[in-house]
This record gives structure tokens, C-alpha cells and sequence, in this order.
């Protein structure tokens, strides 16, 4: 997933809801439980060991609270303690990881990594444990071949798993459709926008009859979404080529969708919010937009966001311009971890296909195990907040053809001070004329 | 044996001698400890804790700030090239403008408020202490729960400042946009926080100055306000100095406010249009791990703040100094 899922607001909840898990699963009873893919549980340990597992985005996050439930409940000897950090990846769990890792101390023993990080996580072999040391490497078969290389290191070891996937669709309000005069069914609306230009149309014949709320939230999670898009088309990278050069300024697909993002801007069609600040979220509950850009893990953010009483309000639709990949994670052990044995235990279980199937029904992040995605479970699976759209058939489908965006090792650096400029041409801080000079300069002191 | 004996006293004699002079030096020595060491023993927990906490993380931040050190990366000796690179750094020139912007535009209302505050303060009325002591109360608030209100209060959609601007037809501001609305925000949040604050000093220092020259100026005619200008504000200025001198190195390091007016992110701003020099330090040095180049920032930070510290000081020294 990219920097954020949720708002922080929920990681008290969180906490305190994994904490009481915990004590309810003190009481449960044993039962053996390897990973789905095969490691055998080997001697329990004596002492109860807590694996503390790391995460970043709010509310359902990674989506592990009903998996780390079960876990804890048939594993009294490894408990799982999931603290899920902050809602911000590149601002402030990355940098705060970073530091952990280099410390050597206050690392996790199983920590989320997003792909923006998995550049630099890589070049730092001395960070991580080896996971084939305690079996892992058999689960090759579980993962599409790059999902899979992306989790092995500069040195050649392996030491990540894939979590999800980002999948890509359009999310809508049909309330809000249906006073613009527009279709509110979901292959119709996908109709009105087969590409950008339609989807800027739609927008101003939305915009004609709708006064008190926006098209789109604002400037960046189209720009995202059509960034990755247009990536896959111009080789497959994005801010670097895959010599870690900076090439902000010459591919073609971060002009095209800041250019387009411009466009929406100027065109009045935002509602001048940037993703994963207060505003926006207030901005759910205030119905200030009707449409955003939704890869598979936004689903759950925006029914947290949004809440109960939008309900059935929202529906998922295609996205103009084919499929692309937003955002996916990785989970490693660092090298820190006092018992790295119990954690590949646990990263085995999470990234296993009946965890994968259990995050996906309960927040919608589309695993990157393939057998989870074949799951009839994921593949039939409706989304109730979103009137029952078939998340399993929008996201699932596609997830096989994804194509990864490389992504440099100072990904995440660059990635902030570009966006930095996509929300400063919104709320007009800076000229649109200057923009694209000044997303250039700062990507290249970013990056340097 | 004669011989023995004749150099015995000889050895004798200066023995009491130095059993004499032995105590006579542990006196003297003790002394010089009572009177000379003592003093500095005592003192000198403070030293050397301001030693491993101060001067060596000054000395050390110093050291790595003539390296091109990445956390992530290579340490290479680049000697000033850190502080070249700073001085030709955009986003720094504006984030030292910012925070100069803020330090004005919130401290010198602050003062002149806290003065007057403390002068009123300084009258006889009933409740006195209970108004005093609420004058303090916004300090002991958390800076965090401040800055989260205030945020709202500034919000751009649906915040009340924007609603109340309406009734007289003013256009919504974008509080996080627009450069000196978001300066004017966070100083009102300073103020609120540290105007009480300095009316108490200011109060404890008015409280110092002997009622008789009041009396004998009351005798000669002058008025209250005369009273003040004349003799209050020449005499508080030892007050002001320490006030002023706190509130430069306060409002120059300024921090939690502007970051969490932008829902905890580092950078001020989408254009950078509150981030100050502690942020720079903090996003260039935490975020992007530019260790040597923060390093560098922090030290110019340092300059800046001694050069603010002087010339408010000689400016200060200089209020009623017709003496």
C-alpha cells in the first residue's frame, strides 16, 4: 500500500483491542497451527514468546486484526502483540524504522515494510534475517515471480514475504451520481470514463449540477493511480530507472499524470484535499467528493474513514486507463529480533494463504499469494460497505496480470517531495506554471 | 653512639617540625578546599552534565556537520561544503524567514500584552491570586492539545475563524496555503500559550520595585500613566532582558506548533510555508537522513539564535536608559 491506510486514530483502539486479545487467548486452548506453507512447528518453547509485529496505516491497516486473533488463540507459547505505529509510511514509520534498524534496538520482530521502502531495505542485507534458514524459501511457488524477487536483498538472501497487492479501481458516492444526473450502477458508471479525458468530462458534467460537493478529494490519489498506469507503459519505472538514476524529468509517465492532475485542479473539479490529513477524512464524513482513487487497500480505508452512516453509499468502479499497480507490502524479520525462529513462524502464517484469505474479507487488501487470490473465498468475496461491489472479481482478476513499477532506494524520499508539489499546485501555493520546474528540483535534491 | 646520639636530635628536630607543618598545610589545605574547591565541587554536577549533554553534542553536532554523512549511506569530509550548500538552499532561506516572521509577528504582541497584563495584574482587587494563578493556567495545557484545537479553529472548510470572517463577507482563508495566514495562526497559538507566562515574570519583577517611588512621584503629580512609562518600565528591565532573551531562543526554535498545525508532518506546508529552521533540521536530519547537512542547519540555528539574543539584548538595554 502506499504511505498511509487509515487515519491513526484507531491504533489506541487497535492496541488496546490486540492487547485484549491477547488475554482472551491466554485462556484458549493449545491446538498445533504451522504456516500454510508448511513450516512444521518444531518444539514449542517453554516460556510463552511475544512476537511483537509492526504495521503502519490506521484503522484495519494491514487488515491482521481477525488473523492475529485466531493465531493467538491456537498458539498460547507465541503470542503475537500487533502494534500498528502511525497512519504515515514515508513521514514517520519509515524514518523511525530506519533509525531502529541502524540502532540495532526497537525494531519489531516481524515488521511491515511498504514497497516505497523495499528499495532501500534491500541494499542492507545486515539489517535482516534469513528466512530460508528457517524454511521460507519453499514458499516460492505462493507468489507471483516478482512479488517474490522483490523480497530478496542485495546479498541474494531472501528476507521478505508479499502481504498485498494494489489492485486499482475508482471508488464513487452513488448518492452523489444520482443528483448529478449521472448512472449509479457500477458497469454503467465505469462506461462513462473508458479514459482520463472521459473521466475530466464526467467530472464537469458532475460539477454543472453539484455545487456543495467536488468531483475528486483532490490532487494526488488520481496522480497516483494514473503514475503507475502510465509506468507500466514507459517501462515499467517510475522516479528512477532501474540503475537508481533519477528520471523525474524524462519519464514521460510522471508528466503525464502531474499534467493531468494540473488539469483536475484547474479545471475546479477538486476539493483541494490532500489524502491522509484530518481534513480529508473530515472531508468523508462532510461528503465534500464524490470520487477518489481507490487501489484495493483504500477500500478499507474508506469505510473507515467514512464510517457506518455512509454505508452503501459508496460503490467501486473500473478505472479509466487499464489496470496498475498502487502500493503492496512486505513483512521481514529483522536481524534484531531475539527470536527469529518464532517470528518466520509468524511471517510464514501471515503471509499464508488463510491469513491472506482473512485480511482480504476483512479489509480488502488483495493478497499477493496467488493461492489466497484463487481462493473462492477472495474471488466470490462482496464488499458490503460498498454495496456489495464484487471486490474479489474487481481486484482478483487483474491481480495476476500486475506488473511491478520498479522503485528506487530513495523511492520513498522522492515520492514525499514530489507529492509535496501535487498538493501545493492544489491548494495554489504554487503556480501551475512553476510546478513542474520545482517538482523537478526538489525530487533531485530529494533524491541526492 | 655519640655520633648517633649528636645526629639524633638532628633528625629529631625537624620532625616536630613537619609533624608541626603537617597540620598547619592539611589546615591550609583544607581551607583551600573549604574556601576554593568546595564551591566548584559543588557546582560542578551541573558542569558536567552540561558538559555530556551540552557541550559535547554542540562539539560533536559540529564535528559532523563538515561531513557529507547519510545514515543509510557514506560519511565523506566535505569540510564547509554543508554550510555552502545551506547557504544556497531555498527551502532553508525559508524557513529561516518563516521562523523570523513568527518570532516577530508573536513576540512582540505577546510582550507589550504581557505587560500591560501585569501592570493590571499589579493593581489591588478582590480575587487576586485567583486571577493570577488563571493567567498561568494556559501554560500547563499540552502544547499537542493546543495546537489541535487551534488547527481546528483554523480549518478551512469548517473551522469557526473562517465562519466568523463570513459575517462580514470575507472569503474563506486557506489557513495552510496561504504563507502569512499560517504565520498569524501559529503566532496566535504561541501567544495563548506564553502571553500568561510572561505576565506573571513581569508581575513577580513590578513587585520588586519599592512603593515609595510611587508614592513620592504621586506626590509630585505625575500620573499612572506617567508612573509607568517613568518608573515601572526603567525598572523592570532586568525582568525584560531574561523575558526577551527567553523569548527569542523560545520563538527561534519554535516546533510542535507548526508541525502539528499540519496533521504532524514535517514539512510546514505543502510550498513550505510554515516549516522553521528546527523543522528543516529535524526533516532533513530524521526524514531524509542527511546527518551533516541537519548537522550544519543546527549550527546556523545556534548563530541565529546568539545573533537574535544580542541585538535584543542592546536593544533592551537601551529602554529607559536615561539614568
Amino acid at each position: 500500500m502506499n504511505d498511509n491506510r487509515r487515519r491513526g486514530r484507531s491504533i489506541a483502539a487497535a492496541v488496546a483491542a490486540t492487547a485484549a486479545l491477547t488475554l482472551a487467548a491466554a485462556c484458549g486452548g493449545g491446538g498445533d497451527s504451522g504456516g500454510s506453507g508448511g513450516t512444521a512447528e518444531s518444539g514449542a518453547p517453554a516460556q510463552p514468546v511475544t512476537i511483537t509485529l509492526q504495521t503502519f496505516g490506521g484503522g484495519k491497516n494491514f487488515g491482521y486484526e481477525e488473523a492475529v486473533k485466531k493465531w493467538n488463540a491456537e498458539n498460547p507459547n507465541i503470542q503475537i502483540k500487533h502494534v500498528n505505529l502511525t497512519d504515515q509510511f514515508e513521514q514517520v514509520y519509515w524514518p523511525q524504522m530506519i533509525q531502529w534498524l541502524t540502532a540495532g534496538q526497537g525494531a519489531g520482530d516481524v515488521i511491515g515494510i511498504d514497497e516505497g521502502g523495499m528499495g532501500l531495505a534491500k541494499a542492507h542485507p545486515e539489517w535482516w534475517t534469513d528466512l530460508a534458514e528457517y524454511g521460507l524459501d519453499k514458499r516460492k511457488g505462493d507468489f507471483a515471480e516478482w512479488k517474490w524477487q522483490n523480497g530478496i536483498d542485495a546479498s541474494g538472501k531472501l528476507f521478505g514475504l508479499g502481504t498485498d497487492i494494489g489492485g486499482m479501481s475508482i471508488c464513487y458516492r452513488r448518492d452523489l451520481f444520482e443528483k448529478a444526473g449521472l448512472p449509479t450502477d457500477r458497469d454503467e458508471v465505469s462506461k462513462l470514463w473508458p479514459t482520463w479525458d472521459a473521466f475530466l468530462e464526467t467530472g464537469q458534467k458532475f460539477q454543472e449540477k453539484v455545487k456543495d460537493a467536488k468531483f475528486v478529494d483532490g490532487t494526488n490519489t488520481i496522480y497516483n493511480v494514473m503514475l503507475v498506469q502510465e509506468a507500466a507503459k514507459n517501462g515499467n519505472v517510475a522516479y528512477f530507472d532501474t540503475n537508481n538514476n533519477l528520471i523525474v524529468d524524462s519519464n514521460p509517465a510522471v508528466k503525464t499524470a502531474f499534467d493531468y492532475s494540473v488539469k483536475l485542479s484547474q479545471a475546479g473539479l477538486t476539493a483541494k484535499l490532500r489524502n491522509f490529513t484530518d481534513e480529508w477524512n473530515t472531508g468523508f464524513k462532510k461528503s465534500q467528493f464524490a470520487t477518489l482513487g481507490c487501489p484495493s487497500w483504500m477500500l478499507g480505508v474508506v469505510s473507515g474513514a467514512a464510517g457506518d452512516e455512509f454505508k452503501g453509499k459508496w460503490d467501486v468502479a473500473a478505472v479509466p486507463g487499464g489496470g496498475g499497480n498502487w502500493g503492496g507490502s512486505w513483512l521481514a524479520v529483522p536481524k534484531q529480533s531475539k527470536h527469529p525462529k518464532e517470528a518466520a513462524q509468524v511471517l510464514d502464517y501471515l503471509t499464508g494463504k488463510d491469513a491472506q484469505v482473512s485480511v482480504f474479507n476483512f479489509a480488502g487488501n488483495m493478497p499477493s499469494n496467488t493461492q489466497a487470490q484463487q481462493d473462492p473465498a477472495v474471488q466470490t468475496a462482496k464488499d458490503e460497505y460498498f454495496n456489495d461491489a464484487p471486490k474479489g472479481e474487481i481486484f482478483a482478476k487483474s491481480a495476476a496480470e500486475l506488473q511491478p513499477v520498479f522503485l528506487g532506494v530513495k523511492h520513498a524520499q522522492v515520492k514525499n517531495a514530489v507529492e509535496q508539489v501535487v498538493a501545493a499546485v492544489d491548494d495554489g501555493s504554487v503556480p501551475a506554471d512553476q510546478a513542474w520546474q520545482k517538482l523537478v528540483d526538489d525530487a533531485k535534491k530529494a533524491a541526492d | 653512639m655519640s655520633l648517633h646520639t649528636d645526629s639524633g636530635p638532628t633528625v629529631i628536630a625537624p620532625a616536630p617540625r613537619q609533624r608541626h607543618a603537617a597540620p598547619g598545610s592539611g589546615r591550609r589545605f583544607r581551607s583551600w578546599l573549604d574556601l576554593k574547591a568546595v564551591p566548584y565541587l559543588l557546582i560542578s554536577p551541573y558542569f558536567l552534565l552540561f558538559a555530556v549533554f551540552g557541550l559535547f553534542p554542540l562539539a560533536f553536532t559540529f564535528w559532523y556537520s563538515l561531513y557529507d554523512y547519510d545514515l543509510t549511506g557514506s560519511e565523506k569530509w566535505v569540510a564547509l561544503g554543508n554550510y555552502a550548500e545551506l547557504l544556497s538552499d531555498s527551502q532553508f532561506w525559508t524557513a529561516v524567514v518563516n521562523t523570523l516572521a513568527m518570532f516577530v509577528i508573536a513576540t512582540v504582541p505577546q510582550l507589550l500584552l504581557a505587560l500591560m497584563l501585569a501592570n493590571a495584574l499589579n493593581k489591588r482587587f478582590r480575587g487576586q491570586l485567583f486571577v493570577r494563578m488563571g493567567v498561568l493556567l494556559p501554560l500547563v495545557t499540552s502544547v499537542v492539545a493546543v495546537a489541535v484545537v487551534f488547527t481546528q479553529l483554523y480549518g478551512r472548510d469548517w473551522g469557526m475563524v473562517n465562519w466568523i470572517l463570513s459575517w462580514f463577507g470575507v472569503d474563506p482563508i486557506d489557513w495552510k496555503a496561504e504563507r502569512l495566514p499560517s504565520w498569524l495562526a501559529i503566532a496566535t497559538m504561541v501567544d495563548w500559550r506564553w502571553t500568561g507566562y510572561n505576565a506573571i515574570i513581569f508581575l513577580a519583577g513590578m513587585q520588586t520595585i519599592p512603593r515609595d517611588l510611587y508614592e513620592a512621584a504621586a506626590i509630585d503629580g505625575a500620573s499612572r500613566r506617567r508612573q509607568f512609562w517613568q518608573i515601572t518600565v526603567p525598572m523592570l528591565r532586568p525582568t525584560m532582558i531574561f523575558v526577551v532573551l527567553n523569548s527569542t531562543i523560545g520563538g527561534l526554535t519554535l516546533f510542535a506548533e507548526p508541525i502539528m498545525f499540519y496533521g504532524g508532518r514535517i514539512e510546514g506546508g505543502s510550498n513550505n510555508q510554515f516549516q522553521t529552521v528546527a523543522m528543516f533540521i529535524v526533516q532533513k536530519g530524521f526524514n531524509e537522513f542527511e546527518y551533516g547537512y541537519a548537522s550544519g542547519a543546527a549550527w546556523l540555528l545556534f548563530l541565529m539564535i546568539l545573533i537574535g539574543s544580542l541585538i535584543n539584548f542592546l536593544l533592551i538595554r537601551r529602554i529607559g536608559g536615561r539614568k
